[in-house]
């Protein structure tokens, strides 16, 4: 069965999730634009979108329609041509009508794993536990045609653990999107060793249709993003224990937060990415790794306090920013968690972040902000530069982001020494695509 | 063409901000001031200029297509609402697409020929920024055809039509000469709208402008031959003068210093439901400056400096050619050369253009005949042009859809 096939029965299990419903909208994109293409017209097109909650999934309709009308905005020249024959349609807005109409017509949703039972491709995106994901997927199984492919997004759990757990024998991918997957380029594939080398090429060509970046991971927990992504948050837990000696909590969170977003240059600092991530997420994450990783220990007790105080981070409904490390206010952040007093510190109450920003030290020369690294040309050279000019200096600023970026190089290598990525590039590719990082951690600047 | 009976003046111009993307006042999703506001700031800012309101005799608003873009029709009735006294006055809107303005100061100068009116308010307007652009493109479509080219057009349909343009002269004199003095117009275009505090583009920062302006087009989301720095942008804004006889001006207490005289026109109007006869030629443009050029019995080299409409960097060029400043084929060398610098010898769109100032179409010739009066009377700030004594002489071109409704002036001061 080709992928083509397939793609006319596809389902999409925790669909009104953060990830689901970003899988889902690529989904619902291709699979219209597959039904307009002239041989296609007369065949049915089915998307079924399952979740556990009615409320959600009318929250997942609301997000589809917004997005389909963004998608179609931006493709108007070609949904003028896709649409050519249909002499009814004129005017720049009934294109885009016509084509948010077309989408909803191939969708179904519903909270009964049932709707999914002609399902060709399943795409899973529930909660990141094994034993959740093993009942889920049984229960496919046992509905589903034996022929039936199954994308799991785990971002930690080795495939063929659940594979075995399920019964699977080959039919299931690590399909691993990045948040948000309508945004993100990268998609890491873990194929495990059983795999059916027909999913494998199924997998393969719908990256390519999704226009999706594919970086190959091994099947070990956690993968390239997740391992890499785990590591670098523990030490910048264990930084923020030192420097506890000398700065309360709040002030230690402060520094580490800035040291990785502006010494680093990187588009978020460490402790609002795990804000953005969610910290129970990140817990989860790193409970799932560790016991594969006998010689680390995969754990901090900050993050496991957090948790405790349900302070949480992740995101509200509508996509803006809950609190965690951070206090947010239109998703920026506006002040940092006290884990003594469970109060947020606000930037803008007394002088404690200029004093702590002059203890942390000016930026070295040849700082530019993320983004204006990132449209630059000649971004390479002027890295190189900036990396000279911060191995230079002696601020605690620097001095921190210089053991960060160390690290975070070795954390590189060992994810390719113990055979998670294949080559270092794969390494880098998953940080610069799945993370916006300008610099993979394995260079030559440090 | 008919000399003029009497001596025509302009006076009191005035523009509101011209608001879109890349004013830093800008925020797509935040409430922004209507319609109603820009007629009313436009015209106050002209009246303030005048001993007293109730001198005007009548008005003319230029606009092109409020009753899409904004809901509304009837615009004329927004002259009252600039000040009480205009109350039971006679009001006329005018249309012509993006020549609406040109049109309605044509309208007035008439009404001042035929002794209806000494003193006539004209105000030009569009607010553009209510729907996104994907949207304002069909509207603004009702510039061409629309029965008979819209369904085949493009998505982007005006910026089509003048990609069509741009191939068709790359096709004839090579691209790379053509391309590049199209982004060499856009560098000017910015340079010149960064001193003018009202320009769309005064807050632009970007270095390598020229670089920017040779951006490769990208056909798959826009069109084959013209990037998004070729084309103007989305605008609101509005524009506002008086067009006087010499009794109005003294009735209006301007002095005559403060006034510049119409000494040319040309009106040209070609056939909207047929293609354009020659692609790399703004034909109907050409009839317009010819009658202007006769009607004033000045000849192009006459011209001390030029607003044309410039709604892309190509039609910019073109209107070199249409105006006679240049043989056709020759105005990507002059523009290159930057003979149409501030500093060059014939300065054009000293404010910015279409391109830099910003493009409110219904507005946008009411805008450059405030702008030639500007220049003329000295008042134009960080964008003055020397005037000379030989050449006191500032051309407009303003055109509707493509190359269909064409109205050319020729101002000089009122005062030698």
């Amino acid at each position: 069965m080709t992928l083509d096939d397939r793609l006319q029965n596809v389902a999409v299990i925790g669909a009104a999730g953060k990830m689901g419903s970003g899988i889902a909208l690529l989904l619902a994109q291709e699979m219209t634009l597959q039904k307009l293409q002239p041989g296609n017209r007369d065949k049915n097109f089915d998307l079924v979108l399952i979740d556990v909650s009615d409320t959600a999934l009318k929250g997942l309709l609301q997000y589809l329609k917004t997005q389909a009308v963004k998608l179609a905005e931006k493709n108007i020249v070609n949904l003028r041509n896709l649409y050519q024959e249909r002499n009814d349609l004129v005017e720049n807005a009934e294109f885009i009508d016509q084509f948010v109409d077309d989408v909803f017509l191939n969708l179904r949703t519903g909270t009964d794993l049932g709707l999914a039972r002609d399902a060709q491709m399943v795409f899973e995106a529930i909660v990141e536990n094994v034993d959740v994901k093993e009942s889920v997927l049984k229960k496919l199984n046992g509905q589903c045609s034996d022929t039936t492919f199954y994308f799991t997004n785990t971002s930690s759990i080795p495939i063929q653990l659940i594979d075995e757990k399920v019964g699977l024998q080959g039919r299931i991918i690590g399909y691993h999107f990045y948040n948000p997957p309508a945004v993100q380029k990268l998609v890491e594939l873990i194929s495990p060793e059983n795999i059916n080398p027909e999913l494998q090429e199924v997998a393969l060509e719908l990256g390519k249709r999704l226009r999706k970046t594919l970086i190959p991971a091994n099947d070990i927990a956690g993968f390239i993003g997740n391992g890499h992504f785990m590591r670098d948050g523990l030490h910048a837990l264990k930084e923020v224990g030192k420097l506890n000696k000398e700065f309360s909590l709040t002030e230690a969170i402060y520094i580490l937060n800035r040291v990785s977003q502006d010494f680093l240059i990187r588009p978020m600092g460490i402790f609002q990415l795990i804000d953005y991530v969610g910290i129970d997420v990140f817990q989860l994450i790193l409970k799932t790794m560790n016991p594969y990783f006998t010689d680390e220990d995969l754990h901090s007790d900050l993050i496991d306090q957090m948790v405790e105080k349900k302070v949480l981070g992740g995101q509200n409904p509508d996509g803006s920013q809950k609190n965690g490390f951070l206090q947010y206010e239109k998703s920026r952040p506006t002040g940092v968690f006290d884990p003594v007093s469970a109060q947020y510190q606000l930037f803008d109450s007394g002088d404690w972040q200029k004093k702590l920003d002059k203890k942390i030290g000016d930026l070295p020369e040849g700082y530019m902000p993320w983004r204006q690294f990132l449209m630059d040309p000649q971004k390479d050279e002027k890295l190189s530069a900036y990396f000279k000019k911060l191995k230079g200096s002696k601020s605690m600023g620097t001095q921190l982001a210089l053991v960060y970026q160390k690290r975070s190089k070795a954390i590189g290598n060992q994810l390719v020494s113990q055979g998670v990525a294949n080559k270092p590039e794969d390494v880098n590719g998953v940080l610069l695509n799945g993370f916006y990082h300008l610099y993979g951690p394995i260079n030559d600047y440090i | 063409m008919m000399h003029l009976s009497k001596p025509v003046y302009i006076t009191a111009g005035y523009h509101t901000i011209f608001l879109g993307s890349g004013r830093k006042e800008f925020h797509p999703k935040k409430p922004r001031p209507g319609l109603d506001h820009y007629i009313i700031e436009a015209g106050k800012g002209t009246l303030a200029q005048i001993k007293g309101p109730e001198h005007i005799d009548e008005g003319v608003i230029s606009n092109f297509m409020a009753a899409r873009f904004n809901r509304q029709g009837n615009l004329a009735a927004f002259f009252p609402a600039i000040d009480p006294s205009l109350k039971y006055k006679p009001f006329t809107r005018v249309e012509g697409a993006c020549g609406s303005g040109g049109l309605g100061v044509y309208t007035a100068m008439k009404s001042v020929l035929s002794g209806l009116s000494d003193a006539v308010l004209t105000i030009g307007v569009e607010i553009q920024n209510s729907v996104k652009a994907v949207y304002g493109a069909d509207f603004l479509a009702g510039a061409g055809y629309y029965s008979g080219e819209r369904k085949a057009g493009h998505a982007h349909f005006f910026p089509d039509k003048f990609s069509e343009r741009a191939g068709a002269c790359f096709k004839k004199y090579g691209q790379e000469p053509i391309r590049s003095a199209m982004a060499r117009w856009y560098e000017q275009a910015i340079k010149n709208a960064r001193k003018n505090p009202k320009a769309q583009e005064f807050h632009n920062k970007t270095d390598d402008l020229y670089q920017m302006g040779m951006t490769p087009p990208n056909p798959k989301y826009f069109v084959e031959n013209l990037n998004v720095f070729d084309c103007s942008k989305v605008t609101d804004g509005a524009s506002a003068l008086i067009v006087a006889s010499e009794e109005g001006l003294k009735k209006l207490g301007v002095s005559k210093k403060e006034a510049i005289e119409v000494v040319g026109y040309g009106i040209s109007v070609d056939d909207l439901t047929q293609t354009p006869p020659d692609l790399t030629k703004l034909t109907t443009t050409q009839k317009a400056v010819e009658k202007a050029y006769h009607s004033s019995g000045l000849k192009p080299e006459d011209i001390g400096f030029m607003e044309v409409h410039d709604c892309f960097t190509i039609t910019g060029l073109l209107s070199l050619e249409a105006a006679c400043i240049v043989k056709q084929g020759e105005a990507a060398r002059f523009v290159s050369e930057h003979r149409t610098a501030m500093d060059g010898e014939l300065p054009v769109n000293a404010t910015g253009g279409l391109i830099g100032f910003g493009h409110p179409t219904g507005g946008t010739g009411v805008r450059q005949a405030a702008d030639i009066w500007q220049q003329l009377t000295g008042k134009a700030g960080d964008c003055q042009l020397k005037i000379t004594s030989q050449k006191p002489f500032g051309l407009m071109i303003n055109m509707g859809g493509n190359d269909k409704t064409v109205a050319s002036f020729i101002f000089k001061p009122a005062v030698a």
